[in-house]
This record gives structure tokens, C-alpha cells and sequence, in this order.
């Protein structure tokens, strides 16, 4: 089964772009993780990308670095993560489900263990966050002996070495950086980056989907239009999250509002 | 694709962000060019010599080790302009960044030692320097975030994390993410990602060739041994390059054994640690069993750091070289022993050297040549050691 091929072919039929929130699993705690991942998926969200909290995160800015925290201080373990998941799984069978996380993470269970107790939960693909493809061998390895996809990233840097590699190893999809730096809705993607598509599309890499400072519907739009399959939204999904700590009700119902907007500009025409 | 080998055995490599891939591309291209650039080697070697007073000298302790039958040799980064060997490898990284056509340099630091000579090196060189610092340590290092500032330099706390060396690191690796087109990462020690343990290593490896012609013209052999701390191992990798493939001489890496390496305040990496990634390296980590880094600890913050450069991670693995751990009680005597026996205020963070190396005199029972890197003065601990020690001593 390749959930991302059959979400990207039925958004085709529709006419669709997709949107991909991200959140950090255990955020604020893992009872209202599983309420706000599954409010996702109601209020639209084609996939998910969820996050496991990290104590080191190099590559994200304040907002993901204090969801982490707030996740880390229940002293949450990636079994638990692997847990929530799979009830995600059992809820919503095609709803494509990506890890984002960091390597140390999974070094420490063993880098086969780990994506082999992902395919268990059900986890469609995972991104580690500081493995460029010169590293990826091993991971690589693991996505092959167990179907789960290894998500390559093109920064707007990439070498043609780099996109060349990325058209022969991708699968799922491509995460494709809206601009440098570190994940934050402080600044915006350099949006709609139809060079680097283009680039992508001559090496024939798996679909594209425009993350890093994607917070506003408009964003969304100009980069469907650009020709990304879709667009990832971290940070501002995580600072709704982090504004209504203490009414969960709130917290829900802004999300179910920003979900909708961000989806509905995916319509293309 | 890389020129230069990645990785030390299966230790180091570059485990980034794929936007990092081509900032250290970039940084190995310019260090191998500039080896071969004449004009880079003159200003470098003439930085060294007139203004940060290499060679630095070789000083035989006279009255510290009571065994007849050993010597024991300081070499005396502590006389460094900066106050330790630091200021060496900074240089050369700001000749590099000039080179690379960029004004800007990100640096981190945690008890300020890097900080300073990434300072003083921008101010002499016109570079812009921003430093982050934990914010704790901003705090414990008054006296060198002023150093700093005086020097031109900006000092950003970072709340992030934990507040100290760790999370700052972090934040100057984000920093650099967004802006490798400008900036220089300056990083301090002969840890993180290709290329940067192998630049520290070339850049402070004056330290060893010195010590091997100092004990030629001395003694007229190789020293037995050579010994010095290990926190991320710069000053430590410095010395031991040009010996690593000398078999008769023992290189020694001590670590902090903070409160004793059997309790969780410590931040010996071999001696405890287990292999992991962190800061681009895949190397030796305190880590707990779910990957999560813990925090480390010692008594020296220069050493107070929970991972250790690749390459000592892999002569500890071939058994090249040993490492070992002294505690902060060690050290604290050791520091205390050397400014009574022969009036000189050693840093912290060799003092856990010296406290191995006294040891291993004590021990000697043929005769025996030892050289202890003294990596850095007293001047910065005297704050610290007295709120620990109080100022009966």
C-alpha cells in the first residue's frame, strides 16, 4: 500500500493540492495530542507530519523547540509516539502519516529497530531532520527493508549533485524548503519557488511539498500554483497550539478554522 | 562529494540539515586551498609568532613530582596571547573566513575561553563577531562576556534548552542555517560536523611539533608520554597529532569525572559514554536510553560538554590512545599543587590532566619523560575556585 501515491492520485482526480499540517506528538501532553491530530484529519488535512520530541533540535526554530520541551517535560518515550500513532492508524487507514525527527533518536533504538517499529504503528515515511543524503545509506537501507518511505529534503541551495540524488532516491514525497534557515512562521517561504519545482521535476523526483514558513493561506495557494503537490504547515499550526494551553476547547476549534482555510486553498482554478 | 575523508573509522561524518552540505563543502574547498596558498601559511604562521607569542615555551617542573625517576614537561599554552591554546585555530579560522569572502562570524562558548579568541581574533582581523552564550553561563562568566564585549564582540544569551554550552552550540547552528552566505561558523573545538575536527586538529597541531623539537633539543628522545584534558579535545587532539603514529609515546586524554563517573554529574564521554550523534558527529554522547542528550557536568566548564570530538572517539576505539577521567576533587588539588610547587595558576581544565599525570609519576617505575599540555591559565577559575574552595587554602 503507498498512501502518499494514492493521496497524490486522488487530489489529481480533484483537482486538490495538499495540505499537510505538522505537530509534535506529546504536545501539550499525549491525551490532547491525540485530540488535536485527530481534529486534523477532520477539519481536512490530506496527510499528516508529525514530529517526536527531541532535546536538540538544530534545525527548528523557538516555536517547534518549546512544543518539544513541553512534550519532553511528561517525559514522554518514543513508544509512547509509536502508540498514539497507531491508534491514528486504526482511525484513519489512508491518511498518509510522516515522522520528522532527529537521528539520534533513532541510533539510540537501532536504525533498523526504529523503522521497523514505525511500519508497526503504521508511519508512512520519516524525515531525520539531520541526515543529508551523504548519511542516508543506512536509513535508506531501513526504508528499503521495510516500505517505509525515506523522505529526502531540497534546500533552496541544493546542488545539481544534490537534486540529481534526490530524483534517484525519493520516494513519497520531497520536502522542498520555502527558504534557509531553521522552521518558524517568523519568516516566510520565498514562495511560489518555481525554480527549484522545475528542478525537481527534470530529475523526476517524488512530488513535492513546500515546507518551512508556510502560515498563510495565500502561501498555499502561489505555491499549488507553482507547481508543488502541496504545502506543510509546522510552525503556525504548533503556535495555535502553544496560545490556548489552558482551554483545549479553543485550541481545537481555532485549529479546525485554520485547517479548513489552509485545505480550501489547495482547490486549484 | 568530499576531498578529504569524513570520517575518523565509523565516529564523525556530517549529520546536518542538507542545507548545511554545501557551507561545509565550501569550508573544506577553501582550508585545502588555503594549505596550499603561500601567502595564507605566512600570515597565519606570523599571526602565530608576533602577535599570539608562538612558539610557547617548554617548562620542566622542578619541585612538583617528588619520583627521581620522572620529569615532567608543562607545555605552556597558558602563556598564549588569549590566556590558552584557543586563539591558535581562531586565527586560522578567521584568515579562513576572510578568505571566503565573508564579514561575519557565528561562535559559541561556554565558559567564554572561544569566545574571547573569536573575539580578539574579529577585532584584530575587522571581522563581526556574534557569540551565543548559555544563558547560565553568562551569568557564572561575567569577567569574560565583558572581555568580550570590550573586544567588539555581541553576546547573545541563549534560554533555549538547558542555558549552557550545548544549547548555544545549537543556536549558532541555526543561525548559521540562515545565514551560511555571510557568516563563518567559528566553531571552538575539534568536535561537530566534517570539516571542522579536522581543521581544529591542523590548526593546533603547532602544539605537538613544538613539544616533539622542545623534547628533542631537551632530552634528545620522544617523550613516554603526553597528557592532556578532554572536553570536546582540541587542545588535546593539538598535541597529540604529530605522536599518533609514534608507538612509544603514550597519549593520555583525561576527562572530567566531575563529581566521580559512577553519579550523573560528570561529562566523561569515553570513559561512560555510549556511541550517538549530537552536533553533527556520530561520536561519544551522554545520552539516556531513549537518545534524549543529558547534560553534563564538571567543575571546569571548559570541559563540560556531552559529546567529545570523532577522532579521539576513534583512537580511544583502536586503542591508540587512552582515556581516562580525573574528578573535580583531582583536579582541584592538582590546581592548588601547581601554584604552590612552582608559581603557576593552571586553568581548571588542565589541572585534570595534571592530576592523571601525578599519577602516572607516582606510579613510574623506570625512567620516564612526561609532557602535560597546560592549556590554558588559572586567571578565569580564580572566582570560581574560591567559591568552591573558599579562600582558606
Amino acid at each position: 500500500m503507498d498512501r502518499y501515491a494514492d493521496m497524490f492520485s486522488r487530489l489529481n482526480e480533484k483537482n486538490q493540492g495538499a495540505f499537510v499540517p505538522f505537530v509534535m506528538v506529546g504536545d501539550p501532553d499525549l491525551a490532547q495530542s491525540e485530540a488535536i491530530i485527530c481534529q486534523l484529519v477532520e477539519s481536512g488535512a490530506d496527510a499528516l507530519e508529525l514530529g517526536i520530541p527531541y532535546s536538540d533540535p538544530i534545525a527548528d526554530g523557538p516555536t517547534i523547540q518549546a512544543a518539544s520541551i513541553r512534550a519532553l517535560s511528561h517525559k514522554i518515550k518514543v513508544a509512547d509516539c509509536m502508540a498514539l500513532i497507531s491508534r491514528v492508524r486504526d482511525k484513519y487507514p489512508e491518511v498518509p502519516i510522516g515522522l520528522l525527527l532527529y537521528s539520534n533518536l533513532v541510533m539510540a533504538q537501532g536504525i533498523g529497530n526504529f523503522y521497523k517499529k514505525a511500519q508497526d504503528a503504521g508511519v508512512d515515511s520519516i524525515l531525520v531532520a539531520d541526515v543529508p543524503i551523504r548519511e542516508a545509506a543506512p536509513f535508506q537501507q531501513a526504508s528499503q527493508d521495510t516500505g517505509v518511505s525515506q523522505i529526502l529534503i531540497a534546500p533552496p541551495n541544493a546542488t545539481d549533485e544534490t537534486m540529481e540524488k534526490i530524483g534517484e532516491y525519493s520516494t513519497g514525497y520531497t520536502y522542498l524548503l520555502g527558504r534557509a534557515g531553521v522552521t518558524g512562521a517568523e519568516t516566510a517561504a520565498n514562495v511560489p519557488a518555481s525554480d527549484l519545482i522545475e528542478r525537481l521535476n527534470k530529475h523526476n523526483a517524488a512530488p513535492a511539498l513546500l515546507g518551512f514558513g508556510i502560515s498563510t493561506p495565500e502561501q498555499v495557494k502561489s505555491a499549488i500554483d507553482a507547481g508543488a503537490a502541496g504545502a506543510i504547515s509546522g510552525s503556525a499550526t504548533v503556535n495555535i497550539i502553544a496560545a490556548n494551553l489552558d482551554n483545549s476547547e479553543k485550541m481545537l476549534s481555532e485549529l479546525d478554522s485554520f485547517v479548513s482555510s489552509m485545505k480550501a486553498a489547495t482547490i486549484k482554478g | 562529494m568530499n576531498q578529504l575523508d569524513t570520517k575518523f573509522g565509523e565516529f564523525g561524518g556530517m549529520y546536518v540539515p542538507e542545507l548545511l552540505i554545501p557551507a561545509l563543502d565550501q569550508l573544506e574547498k577553501e582550508f585545502l586551498d588555503a594549505k596550499e596558498d603561500p601567502s595564507f601559511n605566512k600570515e597565519f604562521l606570523s599571526l602565530l609568532k608576533d602577535y599570539a607569542g608562538r612558539p610557547t615555551p617548554m617548562t620542566l617542573t622542578r619541585n612538583l613530582v617528588s619520583n627521581p625517576k620522572v620529569k615532567l614537561y608543562l607545555k605552556r599554552e597558558d602563556l598564549l596571547h588569549g590566556g590558552a591554546h584557543k586563539t591558535n585555530q581562531v586565527l586560522g579560522q578567521a584568515l579562513l573566513t576572510k578568505r571566503m569572502g565573508k564579514k561575519e562570524v557565528i561562535a559559541e562558548t561556554g565558559a567564554g575561553q572561544h569566545g574571547v579568541a573569536t573575539a580578539l581574533a574579529c577585532a584584530l582581523l575587522g571581522l563581526k563577531a556574534r557569540i551565543y552564550m548559555g544563558a547560565k553561563d553568562v551569568e557564572r562568566q561575567a569577567p569574560n562576556v565583558f572581555r568580550m564585549k570590550l573586544m567588539g564582540a555581541e553576546v547573545i544569551p541563549v534560554n533555549a534548552g538547558s542555558g549552557t554550552l550545548k544549547d548555544a552550540v545549537n543556536e549558532a547552528m541555526r543561525d548559521w542555517s540562515a545565514n551560511y552566505d555571510t557568516a563563518h561558523y567559528l566553531l571552538g573545538t575539534a568536535a561537530g560536523p566534517h570539516p571542522f575536527p579536522t581543521i581544529v586538529r591542523e590548526y593546533h597541531r603547532m602544539m605537538g611539533e613544538e613539544t616533539r623539537a622542545q623534547i628533542m633539543e631537551k632530552e634528545g628522545r620522544l617523550p613516554d608520554a603526553v597528557v592532556a584534558c578532554v572536553g570536546g579535545g582540541s587542545n588535546a587532539i593539538g598535541m597529540f597529532a604529530d605522536f599518533i603514529d609514534e608507538p612509544s609515546v603514550r597519549l593520555v586524554g583525561v576527562e572530567p569525572a566531575g563529581k566521580g563517573v559512577h553519579t550523573k554529574d560528570h561529562g566523561a564521554t569515553i570513559v561512560t559514554g555510549t556511541k550517538g550523534i549530537l552536533h553533527g558527529a556520530y561520536t561519544f554522547i551522554m545520552q539516556d536510553n531513549e537518545g534524549q542528550i543529558e547534560e553534563s557536568y564538571s567543575v571546569s566548564a571548559g570541559l563540560d560538554y556531552p559529546a567529545v570530538g570523532p577522532q579521539h572517539a576513534y583512537l580511544h576505539d583502536i586503542g591508540r590512545a587512552e582515556y581516562v577521567a580525573a574528578t573535580d576533587e583531582e583536579a582541584l588539588n592538582a590546581f592548588k599543587l601547581l601554584a604552590r610547587k612552582e608559581g603557576i595558576i593552571p586553568a581548571l581544565e588542565p589541572s585534570h590532566a595534571l592530576a592523571h599525570a601525578l599519577n602516572m609519576a607516582d606510579e613510574a617505575e623506570e625512567e620516564t619523560i612526561i609532557v602535560v599540555n597546560l592549556s590554558g591559565r588559572g586567571d578565569k577559575d580564580l572566582e570560581h575556585v574560591i567559591r568552591v574552595l573558599g579562600d582558606d587554602i
